[in-house]
């Protein structure tokens, strides 16, 4: 069995090929617009995953309906029982495509796979852009802490806890206070 | 009132504007609506999205929705279409040196003359074993069929002699670069961005091709609508009352700026004022060129899904894809459009509501008044290129005529 994952995120790619190693049968990873067509009838794979962001889904859904015209005809699944199976792939943002004739038996543990790879990529996005977000509320907080040793002459451990105690006196949060005392350092000419 | 909310699938073109300007307007928020928006880069994904419910509803080609309807090509999922969300706004733009032989840079030609001048071209490729590749969106869309139509009336046999090609619309100025094809049929900004990078010049306005063209139609599934009945008719409300302010001149800079966002079409802000001003420039450092056809949203009730636009479109399916017509499968293409819905939304607003659900397409030369269930409708020409009309009522017959 040939499964070609077509995935303009390389990182996502690999973390998708990884997944499917245990699947017997040969992946190909293909990450870039150029050529995608010709890639793929040199492949001629037995199973397309790509994920939905990726512009390149319509000429690929032309090239399938051309070719179901020719000898190996492609569909998005193979026929509506595989509903639930869709809808599990389409919330993960993957879309699947099946060569016609391909036994449903062999597919469904792939694509379970597939999803469950992509769902592990944007767990792990999602950590990324939590952690990212605290490092910016750090700086954050530390810009804030320098202004306020600056302008009035105290130590550091002073100026956090004077943000700390107007953020329990006023029930916001530290970063709250801190972007507001960059953003009026910013209005009054600091920079 | 409780603040309703309405997720919004769509493409980064323009003619996505009336759902977002209805919602940043506060048009929709007078109706009890919130809308949000899910922005995605391929038709495939709008629609998969639109049918596995991340989104209520969703800027959809019509051809699409009737497709998908229909199930061709894929297990038929039911689609209505309540709204037309504009007619045409797309333009054919080709290879600058192509157009250079075809028309006059700068000038929007005259279709069957460019036609004429297009088949020479056509011909003197295939003579050197070539054929001419021509881009667009999507096969179910109307930009493949006003192409094809086009065409095939100017004695170009499209996959014969020309080879028609999908290509993503953010792609068509690469593609055009890159010598990948040798024009487009595309929307806005799409044109605009090959003229701006001098790789491509824009020869004809698809309005050019069929006065009065569907285009985009808000597209939703059927019980979908059944089940937000009363939301549904609230947002046909709130994008009416956008397309009357979009289409005075007095908001197209706003306008413009609102839609160049990231989070809409992300475009750069002058090239989609062009558009939306109906002020295309067509050929690279050319004025503006107002045609005030381009884009048409809102006036002569072009947002009212009439059944014989539907049923256009499906006679253009059954052409190209060589389908067999069945009167069981017109029927059921002509009923994705859902004037009903439009009607009742519209009737306790006094805005203007045809008599009818269908009409001769293309038979309106000359302003004409037509019976209305409320308002003044006046139409002004709505023709296609070559002096065609196409009765709904007798699809095979205007088949029969085209070959």
């Amino acid at each position: 069995m040939k499964i070609a994952i077509i995935d303009e995120n390389r990182a996502r790619a690999s973390i998708i090929e990884e997944g499917l190693a245990g699947i017997e049968g040969e992946i190909h990873l293909i990450s870039g617009r150029e050529g995608l067509l010709a890639r793929i009838e040199q492949i001629a794979p037995d199973i397309v995953l790509m994920d939905l962001g990726n512009p390149s889904r319509d000429v690929l859904e032309e090239y399938f309906t051309v070719s179901r015209v020719l000898a190996r005809p492609i569909a998005m699944f193979v026929d509506e029982s595989d509903d639930d199976a869709i809808a599990a792939s389409i919330d993960a943002g993957v879309s699947a495509y099946v060569v016609d004739g391909l036994a449903a038996g062999r597919i469904r543990p792939l694509l379970d796979l597939a999803v469950k790879r992509f769902n592990a990529f944007a767990r792990l996005q999602a950590d990324l852009a939590e952690a990212k977000g605290k490092l910016a509320e750090r700086e954050t907080i530390d810009r804030a802490k320098r202004i306020l040793m600056d302008s009035k002459r105290i130590s550091e451990p002073e100026a956090y806890a004077e943000l700390r105690k107007k953020a329990m006196s006023s029930s916001r949060r530290i970063i709250d206070i801190a972007e507001a005392v960059v953003t009026a350092h910013g209005l009054m000419g600091g920079n | 009132m409780a603040t309703r909310e309405l997720i919004i699938g769509f493409l980064p073109l323009v003619d996505a504007c009336l759902p977002i300007l209805a919602q940043e307007h506060g048009f929709a928020e007078e109706e009890g609506l919130h809308l949000t928006f899910l922005r995605d880069v391929s038709w495939a994904t709008v629609l998969d999205r639109l049918l596995y419910g991340h989104s209520d509803a969703a800027h959809m080609l019509a051809p699409l929705a009737i497709a998908t309807t229909m199930g061709v090509g894929r297990p038929a999922h039911s689609l209505v279409a309540p709204f037309v969300l504009g007619l045409n706004g797309n333009a054919i733009t080709l290879r600058k040196d192509l157009a250079a032989r075809v028309c006059q840079p700068g000038v929007l030609g005259e279709p069957r003359a460019v036609g004429a001048a297009m088949k020479a071209e056509v011909e003197s490729a295939l003579a050197a074993g070539r054929r001419l590749r021509l881009g667009v969106v999507h096969r179910y869309s109307s930009h493949n069929y006003k192409l094809r139509y086009w065409l095939a009336a100017c004695g170009i046999r499209p996959d014969e002699q020309v080879e028609i090609v999908t290509v993503a619309p953010p792609f068509v100025a690469d593609a055009m670069a890159g010598g990948e094809i040798d024009g487009a049929c595309v929307g806005e900004p799409w044109n605009s961005l090959c003229v701006e990078r001098d790789v491509g010049t824009i020869v004809l306005a698809t309005a050019q091709i069929w006065r009065r063209g569907v285009e985009k139609v808000l597209a939703m599934r059927e019980h979908r609508l059944d089940a937000r009945r009363e939301d549904v008719e609230a947002l046909i409300r709130a994008m009416r009352r956008a397309g009357r302010h979009f289409v005075d001149p007095a908001n197209s800079q706003t306008n413009a700026a609102i839609l160049a966002r990231p989070e809409y079409v992300g475009g750069p802000e002058d090239l989609i004022l062009r558009a939306i001003s109906d002020q295309p420039v067509l050929v690279h450092d050319g004025p503006p060129v107002p045609f005030p056809d381009f884009m048409f949203q809102y006036s002569e009730a072009a947002n009212f899904p009439w059944n014989s636009q539907a049923a256009w479109l499906y006679s253009q399916m059954v052409r190209w894809d060589q389908l067999a017509y069945s009167d069981e499968q017109a029927q059921r293409a002509t009923a994705v459009f859902r004037p009903d819905v439009y009607r009742s939304a519209l009737k306790s607003t006094g805005d203007d509501l045809p008599a009818a659900n269908s009409k001769v397409e293309g038979s309106v030369t000359q302003l004409t008044q037509v019976g209305a269930q409320q308002g003044t409708i006046t139409l002004s020409e709505n023709r296609f290129f070559d002096g065609r009309t196409f009765d709904p009522v007798d699809i095979p017959g205007y088949l029969a005529a085209l070959d």
